[in-house]
């Protein structure tokens, strides 16, 4: 009995590499706050995620509570911002975007459920000043409440 | 130049090289998607022109729903378990015994329903205070976003016998225009502190 030819092991190595590769998407932002969406059985999946900006807003890590306190933030891609940051940051996320796909933009709002609505009416105000209508309250798809 | 003999590269190693780039692609993927209630926000009103529009709305069609800081419910000016919420506001939405305190009904041409008797533009209201927590206020939306779903999935059924999610285009606008989607962001007030 002789031993088992393992030739094309690479091969099928390779092809499972590519897999993955190509189906890869990095971790674009690092979070540095604490963000445990909402529940909700209405959630849709978003389509396209190419044209979908993200804010993320919650209570900053452990790590980071020593220079920024306790107080929840706003977090655009890696850095914390303030409410009026969103209008430019919008700005920047359209600017990088295809022209035709300008309008089908989509801004996912990754909110951390004990955040109280202050921030949130502020937040959902400079979209509205931004033009940035099309927004997705992002929230965990379950069966039942 | 004396000729040596080719011997060929040593691919053994080249199985445990490629393993290491998959387990290094298969430790950095992330396969989540991201899920959500998607919703539309109203422009914003020209500064000219303030709320003159609002005003018209009779009181019976607008269905109000309040929530306070301590995430308690408020609907149509009774205290109410958000339990209940989504059964209210389905019977809001269609008011199946045509009752005078809900909206009003009126008779329209529909593709594929013919002339049906239904709501004429209901609106359910949402405010919050400032100091609601995001979580109840997504589940008081999820609620009323459930309402309506569930009111355009019994009418489809009944109608071409499958759910809203599998009609074809034109059959969907025919629902949408049956049950139009009511939710109303109302213009923030600013109640509350932080």
């Amino acid at each position: 009995m002789g031993a088992i030819n393992t030739a094309s092991l690479p091969d099928i190595v390779f092809m499972l590499l590519f897999f993955f590769m190509t189906t890869t998407v990095m971790k674009e932002v690092n979070l540095m706050i604490t963000v445990k969406v909402p529940d909700a059985t209405e959630a849709r999946k978003l389509e396209k995620k190419s044209l979908v900006s993200y804010i993320y807003m919650g209570q900053p890590l452990r790590s980071f509570q020593k220079m920024y306190g306790t107080e929840p933030r706003i977090q655009l891609n890696d850095q914390f911002k303030n409410v009026v940051d969103i209008v430019d940051f919008i700005a920047q996320e359209r600017d990088a975007m295809d022209e035709n796909d300008r309008n089908k933009m989509t801004v996912s709002l990754k909110i951390d459920s004990d955040i109280r609505m202050g921030t949130v009416i502020d937040v959902k105000q400079s979209l509205r000043r931004a033009q940035a209508l099309k927004i997705s309250y992002s929230a965990r798809k379950v069966e039942e409440l | 130049m004396g000729k040596r003999e080719l011997s060929p590269i040593n691919a053994g190693s080249m199985a445990d090289i490629a393993f290491l780039l998959l387990i290094f692609f298969l430790i950095t993927t992330t396969m989540d998607v991201d899920t959500g209630l998607q919703r539309r926000l109203p422009r914003l009103p020209d500064e000219d022109q303030q709320e003159d529009s609002s005003d018209k709305i009779k009181e019976r069609n607008v269905f109000v729903v309040l929530v306070n800081k301590h995430d308690e419910l408020l609907v149509e000016s009774k205290p109410m378990d958000v339990h209940q919420l989504r059964q209210k506001a389905k019977e809001f939405i269609a008011n199946p015994n045509n009752a005078e305190n809900l909206p009003e009904k009126e008779i329209k041409e529909l593709p594929y329903f013919g002339s049906v008797y239904i709501t004429k533009n209901p609106v359910i209201s949402l405010t919050n205070d400032r100091g609601t927590s995001y979580g109840m206020y997504i589940r008081v939306q999820n609620e009323l976003v459930a309402a309506k779903q569930e009111l355009r999935d019994d009418i489809s059924i009944q109608q071409f016998g499958v759910k809203f999610d599998e009609l074809t285009e034109s059959q969907m606008d025919a629902v949408k225009n049956y049950y139009p989607s009511v939710l109303s962001e109302a213009e923030p007030k600013n109640i509350g502190g932080k």
